[in-house]
């Protein structure tokens, strides 16, 4: 780098800049560490820093940890998917009704496929028809929950296929329930695939500047496709978790969980507006509302008071990180 | 931002009639802005009388803009005073001139496209009943009574988006009037009109300076000026030049001004001889786009650098995309290396070895949010990396050779693109460009707004660049630096090709002294005003 001009006096950032940037980069971390500290101390009677609670944490907030590292592509590529919640819902209905008809291969199979489908249909109207991901997922959202909701007869249906219930979700290796493996799984590949990618590198050009990365050969369409495709099958692997860990396909699995899968994304520290995410951030802030729902509950708050409790946190802490 | 006039907002500047004895609507004395050191403007006067239209005129960076900034209260100026109608202007802000009746039209529309021509009239100022609801149907009246009024057919009830260019600008003229402002500034207003266009608008001018309005405008083409303007303004490097009637002027005499005797550091580069060229790359037979450009043949051999000089609007820029795979072709052929290619992206474009140097390098060539290193490598990833896997060494080596090639002045390749100065965001576009080895190089307005050091220093580039066997194609508003960039230059006005100049044109007493060089660029000047004008 010796042949870098140095130009202190025009170009130069400022000191002050440098530690705004690196702030809004580490606020998750801190609050992180922050509300974790709080917790141990104010809970170490109720067991908040128990090795059982912790893992219990982990189980808890894996599936959204999942959703949240795809999430994190979808909206640095300056898009949308408010679908994936719902999807989950689906995946576990047809997963666990493949299953008790036609086995393990096919169940799996059938719920792989199905995340899939929704991807390829989802990527196909944002970008070859170009209605905006928000109303096509808002929509996706409707029928998927509407699909699970009549194949099932909105019931629940049983897994009783205890390996896979012990692969998807339900089963420990050592302590560790396997929930840990699948979101460290996910989270490095999400985490090499937007750091150290070609596609990464793609995908933040064009929710930085679309036009801009048009220009530098990159077709944009393809890449938006893509990640809308990631989304869903991370929503449908979520599904399969869900029927794993819950032996059990319904529709109400997943629920709402778009909601909590943005703001983990967000809390990362990856902005709506597109060009910046990382897998990292969102991970921790999935792993931080779980932290947060636990904590609360080990207060003994009300599931209402909880639900208080939770958006205020969320709006400070992405308050905080935005404060310039 | 509350509008002086609440009672009726509709009042025709007509109702004030010019008086000769008026003072100046605009009088602006010894008004000197520098920039971090730079002189942009020094001790210029301008002085414009209610019920004249007064041309603003100059080069590229002449500091014509800085100027009407100044009036429009964006920028303060170092020194100077400035009166308006009379009353010394003590408080610079867009909000004090706006109150003082001064308006501008922009280039780029400030109408809202969702709303219609009556609501946009009335924006932020609609007038309401006694419950507070706005008042449409007299919105609606009101419009169309200023539309007759100023002899515009335009439905105001109408979307802004389903309106052409030209009838947006004259309801912006029309909104601005309706404000009350007896002053009006119009920059480069017809460089999106059709001619038709052209004969309203300049008809309801006429009509606006009989009825006593001051109107400054800008532009570059001549035959306009001379139609319609009575009084010119001729600024050059941030001095007045001339200030006179524009009576007995022609586009000769003008030009000459714009351009004038000064000497400029960059020069001609050495006369091309045929041979030293190499086989024809690039061949446009009979090439149009989607809407211009129509039937362009042109040839690029390698070692060469074809400008392309022309107006805004004439074309030049949908060449440039076009041929970058942005726009379509709808018809006629491309061929590089005599073989026929269908560009319909840019990613097609670079595997042909076309790399396009944008215009709108915020907009077109940065994602300024994402450090250096990270754009100058955007369009060659696949090179930088191992099966997909980015690898840093081979992006910090080719960030730190296009850095050191192209003297980007910047921290470290991890500062953003938006922290560089401009002359610097303009080298990291190039940097991208540069970076995929292109055989072909377009550069659209490479050094618009950038400092006359880096200016130079792209030239050099691109001389290189030609020295190495590629093809280049240089579109420029500066017929400096196209002179000085180019072995020789077409001239587009319309969408077409209309002639075109060698170095002997320019040259014809084959001296390259500064003073002909000078002259050659008033040539190409003329040159261009005259194919401007047989349109």
């Amino acid at each position: 780098m010796s042949n870098v001009t140095l130009s202190k006096s025009q170009n130069s950032v400022s000191p002050l800049a440098f530690v705004r940037e690196s702030w809004r980069q580490a606020v998750i971390y801190l609050g992180f560490a922050v509300l974790f500290i709080i917790f141990s101390i104010t809970l170490r009677d109720q067991g908040f820093l128990d090795i059982n609670n912790l893992l219990n944490i982990v189980r808890q907030t894996a599936i959204i940890a999942i959703m949240a590292v795809a999430m994190t592509f979808v909206l640095a590529a300056g898009e949308i998917d408010l679908s994936v919640g719902s999807l989950a819902g689906l995946s576990s209905v047809v997963t666990a009704m493949v299953l008790h008809d036609y086995g393990l291969v096919a169940g799996i199979f059938a719920g792989l496929c199905i995340g899939s489908l929704a991807g390829v249909v989802n990527g196909f109207l944002t970008t070859k028809i170009g209605i905006p991901s928000f109303l096509v997922t808002l929509a996706a959202m409707g029928i998927c929950t509407g699909t699970s909701m009549w194949i099932s007869h909105t019931a629940a249906i049983p897994i009783l296929n205890q390996t896979y219930a012990f692969l998807f979700g339900g089963g420990d290796i050592g302590p560790f329930p396997i929930l840990l493996f699948w979101m460290a799984i996910i989270g490095v590949a999400g985490h090499v695939a937007l750091k150290h990618n070609t596609f990464g590198r793609r995908v933040l050009a064009t929710g930085g500047n679309e036009t801009a990365a048009q220009y530098s050969g990159i077709n944009t369409k393809v890449i938006k496709a893509r990640v809308m495709l990631m989304s869903s099958m991370a929503a449908g692997l979520a599904g399969m978790l869900y029927a794993g860990r819950l032996q059990s396909g319904r529709f109400q699995f997943g629920e709402g969980d778009e909601m909590s899968v943005i703001a983990a994304a967000v809390l990362g520290g990856t902005g709506l507006a597109g060009g910046h995410g990382t897998v990292v951030g969102s991970i921790i802030g999935a792993i931080m509302i779980g932290m947060i729902n636990n904590g609360l509950t080990l207060h003994g708050l009300e599931y209402s008071q909880q639900l208080v409790a939770r958006g205020a946190i969320i709006v400070l802490a992405v308050a905080l990180s935005k404060k310039d | 931002m509350a509008e002086t006039n609440k009672s009726d907002g509709t009042s025709a500047p007509g109702t004030e009639t010019a008086r000769q004895t008026d003072p100046p609507a605009i009088k602006m004395t010894g008004i000197t802005k520098s920039f971090g050191g730079v002189l942009a403007l020094e001790n210029v006067d301008l002085e414009v009388q209610h019920g004249q239209i007064h041309a603003l005129l100059g080069g590229n960076g002449a500091g014509k803009s800085t100027l009407l900034k100044i009036l429009r209260g964006i920028y303060s100026p170092d020194q100077g005073s400035i009166e308006v109608n009379g009353k010394p202007m003590l408080v610079h802000s867009s909000e004090a001139s706006r109150r003082a009746g001064i308006a501008m039209i922009f280039q780029e529309m400030s109408l809202i496209p969702s709303l219609t021509a009556a609501q946009n009239i009335f924006l932020n100022r609609e007038p309401k009943d006694t419950f507070g609801l706005i008042k449409d149907r007299f919105c609606l009246e009101e419009a169309g009574r200023l539309f007759e009024e100023f002899n515009v057919d335009i439905d105001p009830t109408k979307l802004i988006s389903q309106l052409g260019t030209g009838q947006c600008q004259l309801i912006e003229i029309i909104k601005a009037l309706s404000q009350r402002s007896d002053i009006l500034i119009l920059d480069e207003p017809t460089s999106a009109l059709s001619d038709a266009e052209v004969d309203l608008l300049f008809d309801m001018l006429h009509r606006l300076k009989e009825s006593g309005v001051a109107i400054v405008y800008v532009s570059h083409r001549m035959d306009e000026i001379l139609r319609i303007a009575d009084h010119a303004t001729i600024l050059r490097d941030g001095r007045l030049v001339l200030s006179a009637p524009i009576g007995n002027m022609s586009v000769e005499s003008i030009v000459g001004h714009v351009v004038g005797k000064a000497g400029s550091n960059l020069s001609a580069p050495e006369t091309v001889d045929e041979t030293m060229l190499g086989d024809t790359l690039l061949e446009l037979v009979d090439a149009s786009g989607q809407h211009t450009p129509h039937n362009v043949s042109l040839t690029v051999r390698r070692g060469e650098v074809v400008g392309i000089a022309g107006l805004l609007g004439s074309g030049r820029s949908s060449l440039a995309r076009m041929l970058y795979g942005v726009n379509p072709v709808r018809s006629g052929d491309i061929r590089i290396k005599g073989r026929s290619v269908k560009l319909s992206s840019p990613e097609q474009a670079l595997k042909c070895g076309i790399a396009l140097i944008p215009e709108d390098r915020l907009r077109q060539g940065l994602v300024v949010q994402h450090s250096v290193a990270r754009n100058i490598c955007l369009s060659v990833l696949d090179k930088v990396s191992h099966w997909t896997w980015v690898s840093s060494k081979k992006v910090a080596k080719l960030v730190d050779e296009q850095i050191a090639f192209l003297h980007v002045k910047t921290d470290s390749p991890e500062t953003k693109a938006k922290q560089l100065s401009g002359g610097n965001q303009q080298k990291v576009v190039l940097a991208k460009g540069l970076a995929t080895l292109p055989e072909i190089l377009i550069l659209d307005e490479p050094t618009a707004g950038i400092d006359i050091g880096s200016k130079t220093e792209v030239i050099g580039v691109i001389r290189q660049m030609a020295a190495q066997n590629k093809a280049v194609i240089l579109i420029s508003s500066e017929t400096a630096e196209l002179i000085a960039g180019s072995d020789r230059i077409v001239l587009m006005a319309d969408g077409r090709i209309k002639r075109e100049l060698s170095h002997e044109d320019l040259f014809p007493e084959q001296s390259n002294v500064a003073s002909s060089f000078q002259e050659a660029q008033r040539r190409l000047q003329v040159a261009i005003q005259e194919v401007n004008a047989n349109v």
